[in-house]
């Protein structure tokens, strides 16, 4: 057992002021998951390879299995449930939950988050600097393809364009 | 029930019934083949969906387990009171604790909790301590003192059949050959003699894993009423049921399963695995809730991913490229236990015979155990080797025979609704479709063979099962089980044994419930994968959950809507055939505002009746094959599979670039397109993968350590590798599938990779006979090409090893009827 003593922080968590506590070598991911008992950043390999645990931090993807909960203090922490708000789903969380780009789900809150970096960036992303910036973010489901899709929809919607739609071939297929 | 099945349309047969399709009233599908989203998606998408590791109880202990360092030793002692004395540590167990082996198949009982007085393989677990946190749980992991007596490790294929002792395991067919099988169906010589064109290619299909994200966690926890509850993200929560109630002498009926959603499972979480068991004991011992979670490390050493096949494929055609007789051999490196291998055996041998016609067929298939990580069922299961075979050297038959390799194909299809020479009874079948719809989206004909150096084209094709035809444990009973309760406020609870590992099986539960009971498919409670609360299912394996739990649910929904037209029918005095049900109503098809609404039919109902549940059930129809062996391979219907892969070969460097795959995929129907599409588009994904990079290899030279047991090294295609995909859905109604709808989570992988290897050597000329086409094995081609040498990298030839006498078996066009012929005595 540690007998450490916890090292003891403040932040903003998904735009709310947090104290927090924990054995201080934890990582972010670990005080999100295990302090916070936020779980809905996940983890693929902990060892900041698979894009899995990605969150936002001062509006900048951070793989939070990298980083340790001590320097989070004073930063301004995203993750997945802090997409939602009153008003519903991040349209990034409806298109992915609309087009079938969530398969199992697992690696889902680390796409959304950086896929909302990117369009904070940049509102209309060609396929290519889609794929660039999703590049860190591995998915064994869906083969990438309904995730561009859902992106490009959410970035067009995003921009007011409220009748955007996947095409027919996304859907049904090429005729 | 009769009210809704109607013949469906399916060409030259003429009209088939299938199941469900379509009401008798005549309306349209109101939900099947629409593209609603997945019941759980946003729950996915906003982080609600709880997985296993995100599950924590009051009290809960953190479970490590040791793993052998050595690959093959006796264990000599093992001391843990340096870890149990450790504060914090509240148990210490070995494999004395937990004495009973188990295994997924019955023939292959071999695995125990925590090894008993031999490991195996680096990774192979030893003892396991529950603490109260993570920390103290590995500085006492770290405390426990084994000591090993080496043995010698066999490490290939070719060791394990020349290297009897020492045995692996002391059963099997002899020394390390864990199984040896040889079937022959039909007279191969007058085959090979009608042949004007006989072959002999030798391939080598390295193994892979499957990778999911999410690394296997489980939670369990014995309460003081001697109930035992297990969380655990598995495929098949009624296997791990048997194997916790084996191993821990325990009724079943105190055992408790729950399959967590799956954060990808691709066959990699569908054996019982031994932390499943170890974290069980250690509740039962703490009385204490108690989770493991796995770390990436470890996800790898679980493996039971793709076996590594060695494979002869001999070959007899005519000159139009037709089949005379096709002569198949394949070893499998199996790895250090049985897992699935025995049925893995078989599927390597299995399928070769429905996409084209091959009139005699022998078979010979041995696998080996070898000191690594158990070899088991991933996405395809044990038939994506041999297609790679297969269809690579139907590439170099149709060049030597100087024909279109599509339009071969294309001629000598197997008939819909026929038996092939193996006994595989085959349903629709629209591959010819699949093929020329990606001969016509890629312009194959103006790119094969007139592609400038270093592009290429290539084609090949493929044929899945939806669903195993027999379970794993023989029985009678149904592999898949739907209840369905209703209650008076119009609320409907689906509730099945199957488990969602993110293909939306779950989703086609309601999707189907809904269409019957003409209401929203979001309106559907859907219940799954828990023990004590549904009906078994079987698992999600085999690509047979669609099929078998959307034929079950439609049972069950048909039987609950009986109940209601029967209420509804007497209160409004409309007859029953005049009753339809939509738009969460059920009213009079010839004067619609005649009607109750859905909730007002359950009350009627329940009135009459009393509580409203109903169950539905699902048995396959028996095959045709009878012989020893024939357990593999059957199924209620075929998918079937053609691609185009369009690449680009650096002959400098070696790196393919695969730009676009066109893939044809017979769905039968869809149930939802867009869920389809996304199943075909990652089976390409992970085709891709296989084809070009993915594999599992050992340094053989330093202890049979895995070469890179991580998400980095092991290399996976990220969006940069990931290609263009243009899909074609070709629905041809199934009468066995529900809605007439066939298998796509695994079938669309298959023609991936020949694809790919057969579009390398139309782009630079070289055969790779190997998967994965790595950089170097094209250079190594390249290079003998330019010495004069043959133009190719791949094994050069199979292991001689003795085989038993053959299983022979007469074939339908022989006049056989599925039994094996009487074995003759041979006198020398």
């Amino acid at each position: 057992m540690s007998n450490r003593q916890k090292a003891h922080i403040r932040f903003t968590l998904n735009g709310e002021e947090t104290e927090v506590a924990f054995a201080p070598h934890k990582t972010l991911l670990e005080v999100l998951r295990e302090d916070l008992s936020l779980t809905g950043t996940k983890h693929g390999c902990e060892l900041g390879e698979c894009g899995t645990c990605a969150v936002l931090v001062d509006g900048r993807s951070v793989l939070s299995c990298l980083m340790l909960g001590l320097d989070a203090e004073d930063r301004r922490v995203e993750t997945v449930e802090g997409m939602a708000t009153e008003d519903g789903l991040h349209p990034l969380q409806e298109t992915f939950a609309d087009t079938g780009a969530a398969q199992c789900g697992y690696c889902t809150p680390g796409f959304l988050l950086v896929a909302r970096e990117l369009l904070a960036q940049n509102a209309s992303p060609t396929r290519d600097e889609i794929k660039e910036a999703l590049s860190g973010n591995l998915c064994r489901c869906t083969g990438y393809i309904k995730i561009y899709e859902a992106v490009e929809l959410a970035a067009a919607r995003m921009r007011g364009e409220a009748d955007a739609a996947l095409p027919e071939e996304s859907i049904y297929g090429c005729k | 029930m009769a009210a809704s099945e109607e013949n469906a349309e399916r060409g030259a047969a003429g009209k088939l019934k299938v199941n469900g399709a379509g009401a008798a009233d005549g309306r349209d599908l109101k939900v099947v083949g629409r593209p609603f989203r997945k019941v759980d998606a946003r729950s996915k998408c906003v982080g609600e969906t709880r997985f296993a590791d995100d599950i924590t109880l009051p009290r809960m202990l953190v479970c490590k387990m040791l793993r052998s360092p050595e690959p093959h030793a006796l264990i000599k002692s093992i001391d843990t009171s340096k870890a149990a004395a450790l504060p914090g540590v509240l148990a210490v167990i070995t494999g004395k604790d937990l004495p009973i082996p188990y295994g997924i198949l019955p023939v292959s009982q071999d695995e125990h909790p925590l090894c008993v007085e031999r490991v195996r393989f680096v990774g192979d677990p030893v003892a396991a301590v529950a603490a109260v946190d993570e920390d103290t749980a590995f500085d006492a992991m770290n405390l426990i003192e084994v000591e090993y007596e080496r043995l010698q490790s066999i490490t290939s294929i070719e060791e394990a059949v020349g290297i009897d002792e020492p045995r692996i395991h002391d059963y099997g067919d002899h020394g390390n050959v864990h199984k040896k099988v040889h079937l022959e169906f039909g007279d191969l010589e007058e085959g090979f003699a009608e042949a004007d064109l006989i072959r002999e290619d030798v391939f080598f299909y390295e193994g892979n894993t499957h990778l999911p994200m999410e690394q296997h966690a489980a939670v369990a926890h014995f309460d003081s009423d001697d109930k035992l509850t297990i969380w655990s993200s598995t495929q098949t929560p009624h296997y791990v049921h048997r194997a916790l109630a084996k191993t821990l002498e325990m009724p079943a009926a105190h055992v408790r399963v729950i399959a967590t959603p799956n954060g990808g499972g691709f066959g990699g979480k569908s054996d019982p695995f031994n932390h499943e068991i170890v974290v069980a004991k250690l509740s039962m011992l703490t009385r204490r809730p108690v989770k493991i979670t796995l770390t990436r490390e470890e996800v790898f050493y679980c493996h039971r991913g793709r076996h590594p096949v060695l494979m002869k494929s001999r070959i007899g055609v005519k000159k139009d490229g037709s089949i005379t007789a096709l002569d198949f051999h394949s070893f499998l490196d199996g790895g250090a236990y049985g897992s699935y291998g025995v049925a893995s055996t078989f599927y390597t041998g299995a399928l070769q015979t429905v996409t084209y016609d091959v009139p005699r067929y022998r078979f010979r298939g041995l696998r080996a155990f070898t000191n690594k990580p158990p070899c088991g069922p991933k996405r395809g299961h044990g038939t994506p080797q041999p297609r790679f075979g297969l269809e690579v050297q139907l590439d170099k038959v149709a060049e030597q025979l100087g024909l279109d390799p599509a339009e071969m194909r294309l001629k000598h299809l197997v008939e819909p609704y026929s038996v092939t020479a193996n006994y595989l009874r085959v349903g629709s079948m629209g591959l010819g479709k699949c093929i020329e719809k990606v001969v016509e989206g890629s312009g194959w004909k103006n790119k094969f063979r007139q592609l400038p150096y270093g592009r290429g084209v290539g084609v090949a094709c493929s044929s899945y099962i939806c669903g195993a035809g027999l379970p794993i444990y023989w029985n009678n009973m149904p592999h898949s089980g739907v209840q369905l309760r209703l209650d008076r406020q119009g609320g409907v609870c689906v509730q099945c044994g199957s488990t969602d590992i993110g293909q939306g099986s779950d989703s086609v539960l309601a999707y189907v419930v809904a269409e019957v009971l003409g209401i929203d498919p979001f309106d559907i409670r859907v219940v799954t994968a828990d023990t004590d609360l549904t009906p078994v299912d079987l698992g999600s394996y085999s690509s047979r959950v669609t099929l078998m739990t959307g034929n079950a649910a439609l049972q069950a929904a048909e039987r609950a809507r009986e109940l209601l037209t029967m209420a509804v029918s007497e209160k409004l005095g409309v007859p029953v055939e005049n009753l339809s049900f939509a738009d969460r109503r059920v009213f009079d098809v010839e004067n619609p505002e005649t009607g109750v609404t859905f909730a007002e039919a359950v009350v009627l109902a329940e009135s009459k009746y009393g509580t409203i549940g109903t169950v539905g059930s699902y048995v396959p129809p028996r095959s045709p094959g009878k012989f020893k062996g024939a357990g593999v391979g059957p199924s209620p219907a075929y998918s079937y599979s053609a691609a185009v892969a369009e690449v680009e070969v650096d002959a400098e460097t070696g790196i393919v670039t695969v730009e676009k795959i066109w893939i044809g995929h017979d769905i039968g129907r869809s149930i939802n397109p867009m869920l389809v599409m996304g199943q075909v588009e990652g089976s390409v994904y992970m085709g891709l993968g296989e084809a070009l990079m993915e594999e599992m290899i050992y340094r053989a030279n330093r202890n049979v350590v895995h070469k890179f047991p991580s998400l980095l090294e092991y290399k996976s295609p990220t969006t940069m590798e990931m290609c263009d995909v243009v899909t074609y859905l070709i629905e041809d109604p199934d009468p066995n599938g529900p809605y007439g709808a066939k298998e796509v989570g695994q079938g669309p992988l298959l023609p991936v990779m020949p694809a790919v290897a057969n579009a390398v050597y139309d782009a630079v000329g070289v055969r790779v006979d190997e998967v994965p086409i790595t950089p170097e094995k094209i250079l190594s081609a390249l290079r003998a090409k330019a010495k004069g040498d043959e133009p190719r990298y791949g094994p050069a030839s199979i292991p001689e090893v003795s085989w038993p006498d053959p299983l022979k078996v007469l074939t339908p066009a022989e006049g056989g009827d599925g039994k094996e012929m009487p074995r003759v005595a041979v006198h020398s």
